[in-house]
């Protein structure tokens, strides 16, 4: 019996096939993916915000793109999976309202997208697939087990990527 | 001094000040409500709360709950923003009573859409105004915009302006009695310095 495991705001876990990782409402904030395609051990990251070194208060690992992608990384291979396998997909970072009132939150969404990428390239993790931008929420489930990214959006057909 | 800290930090005396802030700008929005919807609203008293990201969702009714989410800026003495979230049913309610219409399904047609910015408008404007007339600084709400979508997703962009200060957002919940219970919540969210000033008028900092 296969299970789903959750993922809140500003967290991140590790599941093994054929378990189902998922995170719901993901609105500016990306949900990164990541698996091994052999073990089939994987893990999804929910990051609100692109980078911890801007910021003062960053004791949050999970909560930044830099600091939450090398978690989530480090912690499917304690799992068994193999560092080198690695491959990414990410969904998210949208732009929920048409105006910014904080100078901080322009382009939020974009940004997030954007630190997700520099980062798993550093990492030399491929991204596969993404499912980014534009201005609606996005619930997403990952499985390791396929690599299948299930997206889904109000008022939207279900997509896998 | 709460420049040094974050806003998990607030000690009991700020987190009770900006309860009663938040006690007092519901009921105001509340009376406006009730003026607008020309009908008797009791509102019970607001559930105020310091929530964990990851429980935000959960605290709401649930992550893919859709909800309405009228976002707004604030302006003036203090800078920030301010966010109110309904359920969709909800909105769609008030919506209901405020064009003097029968209910017709789920959805929100450009004339309800724009109805609904109004609520929003002036259940925000009316809580700003409290804020502004109990310390005395000018505080202007801005042109709201709207989002009808998941819970998570609207409160991601609350939510991440509360992650720049910290790890924790401040929630404040009412629920609004009519014919039926309508469960709002409100969001504000001052720029960092803005809580000072806040505080500072007040005579507390």
């Amino acid at each position: 019996m296969s299970e789903i495991i959750k993922v809140g705001m500003a967290d991140l876990n590790t599941c093994k096939s054929p378990d189902g990782i998922t995170t719901l409402g993901l609105g500016s904030c990306v949900g990164i993916a990541i698996r091994d395609p052999v073990t089939k051990i994987g893990g999804l990251a929910h990051v609100m915000l692109p980078d911890s070194t801007s910021i003062r208060n960053n004791t949050s690992i999970p909560k930044f793109a830099d600091t939450g992608i090398v978690q989530l990384v480090n912690d499917i291979v304690k799992l068994g999976a193999n560092r080198s396998r690695l491959v990414a997909k990410i969904a998210g970072g949208a732009q929920m309202f048409a105006f910014n009132a904080n100078s901080n939150m322009v382009r939020v969404g974009d940004k997030n997208v954007e630190a997700s990428k520099k980062k798993l390239a550093e990492l030399k993790i491929p991204i596969l697939a993404q499912d980014t931008g534009e201005n609606y929420g996005r619930t997403v489930i990952f499985y390791p087990e396929t690599g299948d990214f299930v997206i889904r959006a109000v008022g939207k057909p279900e997509k896998v990527i | 001094m709460i420049q040094d800290m974050s806003l998990d930090e607030l000690t009991a005396q700020y987190f009770d000040v900006f309860k009663e802030l938040g006690n007092i700008g519901a009921g105001n929005a509340t009376t406006a409500l009730a003026s607008l919807l020309q009908t008797k609203v009791d509102m019970k008293v607001p559930q105020v709360t310091l929530a964990e990201f990851r429980n935000l969702g959960e605290m709401i009714g649930g992550d893919d709950q859709v909800m309405v989410g009228i976002y707004l800026g604030v302006e003036g003495d203090i800078t920030g923003s301010m966010m109110f979230l309904t359920k969709k049913e909800t909105g769609k309610v008030l919506v209901n009573k405020l064009m003097m219409q029968e209910p017709d399904g789920e959805d929100f047609n450009e004339m309800e859409l724009s109805a609904m910015k109004e609520v929003g408008n002036i259940i925000c404007g009316s809580y700003l105004n409290s804020l502004s007339t109990l310390t005395n600084m000018k505080i202007y709400p801005t042109i709201p915009d709207i989002a009808i979508d998941m819970a998570t997703a609207i409160l991601s962009v609350p939510a991440i302006q509360f992650g720049i200060m910290g790890d924790k957002i401040l929630l404040i919940q009412t629920q609004f009695t009519d014919d039926v219970e309508l469960d709002g919540f409100f969001i504000l969210i001052p720029d960092l310095d803005s809580y000072q000033k806040i505080l500072m008028s007040l005579g507390l900092s």
